[in-house]
């Protein structure tokens, strides 16, 4: 059969529509098992080396911590961006404390005064290991992080295994944080 | 009477007929059967009065609060507004897609009443197609999401509804749109018909061009009206966001135009056959995949429908179905259909053509941009968002030869042109032009908005100077011209309005692009000035309304230290649904809008601080003004075609009247 402008003009359409309806069906079955989320927020950074940053501390908590520290543990450390100013970060506190009771949580106030980010995580005992101020919200920039709170799996050595950017909770912590803890 | 049981059997027993109307005609067109045939219009409107009273049977849920309807209950209030009880109807999953079948089985009554001059086996097989589409959604409808669906115990109040929806414009903007996507139906029935008889002709151009035209006006005044409603109860100061449900009916609009343009050189030359054949398809495909995407969360958008993707992998199947076996009869049976006009490129047909591949080049344009993010993702694992930048780049150079060639193209006559006679005729258009070119100049900064205003004017002027040209003014005498304006047929009228309203659009456009606005922190008293008006907040007050808390700002405008207008935006705070609205206040004199909104409150005692935006829009009635004109010079073109199509029976009667 020859290929006419008239073929090609009949069947285009056909196969288009084919390619766009096979596509949404692959979306539709992976957004049914998961693996497809329209609504998520991919990090760039995840399978990388966590960038180069020195944050001071907050008042009453300690210094802060640079990123050679967190590359120095011998454990994983779950860094977790978080304000004060923040309303899913105060809903986020008691899961994370739950989880800081498994491994320790670093943590990073996003764009917020040090005194008040300091008042906030003291209100009702602090989650944090270590805690570090980020007041003008660069390293964030660095982390690739989009909006508070985020938090970021770091493996000892300091390489990000994962990113997760809603508030956290113990299941979360069961379903995506603990299966990734058993290879490391 | 009018209870939730009765309306869940009235839409499982307009199904069945659904399902009648689609087999029976079917059948009977093809064993040339005519009793079988004749029974489609009798079929299609049973459905209707089924469908119909189903619908009343949900709206009496709604207004008498049964809140055993687990659908009333998650979306209405005892508190609610009589009016918003009705509307609220449509405005969630479940009765928006009750409400699509209704406008379906309205537009197979519609072809049943006002096509008794089709010839019989066409109207059959239309009728069938439009069954079939109605059956496929009201079974979509009771196996997915049922309207009627019982909750138990019922709860004593409904959830109530989003207050950003409780709006006279949102109410009406879900009917008249989804007239608009589902009156793509009838010309997609017709284009399917004419593929199953494998015979496209003059004839059929005529029949499908008015549903198209009527589609196509709903349509222009359901993206209008939502386009006004973004813009004056979101209070963000935009009207177009690039959203992907705003493209989703963008789309079946710019094919639905190209659709209604190439239907007429089927009318007039027998050309494009094919083309509008797949048009016809296209334009409803993209209408029902936009109803689909919308709904499946396949898009990320801000209008978010609850989703569910049990209910994508349904619509998937009934999509798969309506446009993969309309696509595959086309690639069958179109190769056969024959195109007899030769065209000439400098001809009104070949002007026309021009218009038909810009529109679709800015139609790929768009479905580009918005299918490009899910499927990245889906190739790729990245996430992007394509926005504004992407659009504005690609589309504004494809708008402006569109704009040339519209003013040209009305001007220019059938078969064969001369370029030299039909330049002549638009020397004061063109003239006209060059003044605007010179106030675009003077008024608007940006090289694109200065030519897209200065073409904006061209169209506008050429659509005039065509209908003064055509009703002989400078030539004849007025009342020779009076004789003439009479005898100009309405639809020369129509497309000279849509031209010009597509032209006040575009100025409409151009005028936003030129848009100021401020976001400020005052005290109360204090002065703060915009693009040379003098905004002040003189006061601000709390009170207490029906099921709100409000905060309520008065800002005086001054020009040159005369006053202007006082504005009274709002802030909202709906406590039953924690939820906080802003009322827009808006002064506008057609020319500039002076728009200001009213955020938050800082501070307290001496030095409370409130946070105001204030925008100053020029020329923004004119985008939904234009949008109106569209549509009425639509309206005007139908109301020609109407008395033409029934012309040929009418004189067939009157002549065997005089034998």
């Amino acid at each position: 059969m020859s290929v006419t402008r008239r073929g090609i003009l009949t069947a285009v359409p056909i196969i288009g529509a084919g390619v766009l309806g096979v596509g949404f069906w692959r979306m539709l079955s992976d957004m049914r098992s998961g693996a497809f989320d329209p609504r998520a927020i991919k990090n760039p950074n995840v399978g990388k080396p966590i960038p180069t940053f020195a944050m001071p501390g907050l008042p009453g908590l300690g210094d802060g911590f640079t990123d050679a520290e967190l590359k120095a543990q011998h454990r994983p450390v779950l860094v977790n961006f978080f304000a004060s100013w923040c309303i899913p970060c105060v809903a986020e506190m008691p899961g994370l404390r739950a989880i800081s009771r498994n491994m320790p949580i670093w943590g990073i106030a996003y764009e917020d005064k040090p005194e008040n980010a300091s008042a906030f995580i003291q209100r009702d005992g602090s989650p944090y290991a270590r805690v570090a101020s980020d007041r003008h919200g660069r390293v964030a920039i660095d982390w690739g992080v989009t909006g508070v709170p985020e938090s970021f799996l770091v493996a000892p050595g300091g390489r990000i295994i994962w990113h997760g950017s809603a508030a956290l909770d113990p299941q979360i912590y069961e379903a995506e944080i603990r299966p990734r803890l058993a290879g490391l | 009477m009018f209870g939730p049981e009765q309306g869940h059997f009235a839409l499982a027993l307009a199904c069945v007929l659904a399902l009648v109307q689609f087999a029976v005609p079917l059948w009977g067109a093809n064993r040339r059967d005519a009793r079988l045939v004749g029974l489609a219009p009798y079929l299609a409107v049973s459905q209707l009065l089924a469908l119909g009273y189903s619908f009343l049977c949900l709206v009496m849920c709604a207004v008498s609060d049964d809140f055993s309807v687990q659908n009333v209950a998650a979306n209405s209030a005892v508190s609610k507004p009589l009016l918003y009880k009705i509307t609220g109807v449509w405005g969630n999953h479940e009765g928006s897609v009750l409400l699509w079948t209704l406008i379906l089985a309205v537009c197979g009554g519609a072809v049943s009443l006002f096509g008794r001059n089709l010839p019989d086996i066409l109207r059959g097989r239309v009728l069938a197609i439009l069954g079939g589409v109605s059956a496929g959604f009201q079974m979509f409808c009771l196996l997915t999401s049922d309207p009627f669906e019982r909750v138990f115990p019922a709860p004593m109040d409904g959830q109530g509804m989003n207050p950003l929806l409780q709006d006279p414009g949102l109410a009406f903007h879900p009917p008249i749109l989804y007239t608009g996507y589902v009156g793509f139906a009838v010309p997609f029935a017709f284009a399917v018909a004419a593929l199953i008889e494998g015979r496209v002709d003059a004839a059929w151009g005529r029949w499908v061009r008015p549903w198209a035209v009527a589609a196509w006006c709903f349509l222009t005044c359901g993206i209008a009206l939502g386009s006004w409603w973004s813009y004056y109860v979101l209070g963000w100061g935009g009207y177009w966001f690039w959203d992907p449900v705003e493209n989703a009916s963008l789309i079946p609009w710019l094919t639905g135009t190209a659709l209604v343009h190439s239907a007429i050189v089927v009318e007039k030359r027998e050309g494009l056959k094919i083309w509008t054949v797949l048009l016809a398809i296209a334009t409803f495909s993209f209408s029902l995949s936009g109803t689909f995407l919308v709904r499946s969360g396949i898009l990320n958008s801000v209008h978010a429908f609850a989703n569910d993707p049990a209910r994508g992998v349904f619509i998937l199947a009934l999509l798969a179905i309506v446009i993969g076996g309309s696509l595959a009869l086309f690639a069958w049976r179109a190769p056969s259909l024959t195109s007899t006009g030769l065209f000439s490129p400098v001809s009104r047909e070949g002007s026309l053509v021009l218009n038909n591949i810009l529109l679709c080049s800015i139609c790929a344009v768009v479905v580009t941009g918005t299918m490009y993010p899910p499927f990245m993702q889906l190739l790729a694992g990245r996430t992007i968002s394509v926005g504004k930048p992407f659009f504005d780049a690609a589309t504004i150079p494809l708008t402006l030869p569109l704009l040339l060639a519209m003013g040209i193209g009305t001007a220019l006559p059938w078969k064969r042109a001369q370029l030299a006679r039909t330049f002549s005729h638009l020397y004061a258009a063109a003239g006209i032009a060059a003044i605007g070119l010179a106030l675009c100049f003077w008024k608007l900064s940006g090289i694109l908005p200065i030519a897209c205003g200065a073409l904006a004017i061209w169209v506008i002027a050429a659509s005039v100077s065509d209908v003064l040209r055509r009703v002989g003014i400078g030539h004849t005498s007025a009342q020779g011209v009076w004789e003439r304006m009479k005898n100009l047929p309405r639809s020369s009228w129509g497309a000279a309005l849509a031209h010009i309203g597509a032209g006040i659009t575009i100025l409409g456009l151009c005028g936003m692009s030129q848009a100021e606005h401020a976001i400020v922190e005052v005290h109360i008293g204090e002065t703060r000035s915009l693009a040379g008006d003098d905004w002040t907040l003189l006061d601000v007050h709390d009170y207490i309304g029906p099921n709100y808390k409000a905060m309520q700002a008065d800002i005086a405008i001054r020009h040159n230290g005369k006053l202007v207008t006082i504005l009274h935006p709002e802030k909202r705070d709906f406590t039953t649904q924690s939820q906080t609205t802003t009322e827009v206040a808006i002064h506008t004199n057609f020319i500039t809008d002076l728009y200001g909104v009213v955020g938050d409150r800082h501070g307290t005692g001496k030095d409370t601080t409130y946070v105001l935006r204030l925008h100053r829009n020029p020329l923004a009635p004119w985008m939904w003004l234009g949008g109106l004109v569209m549509a009425i010079g639509g309206a005007f073109s139908l109301s020609d075609r109407r008395m033409r199509i029934g012309a040929p029976k009418r004189a067939a009667a009157r002549n065997m009247a005089r034998a």
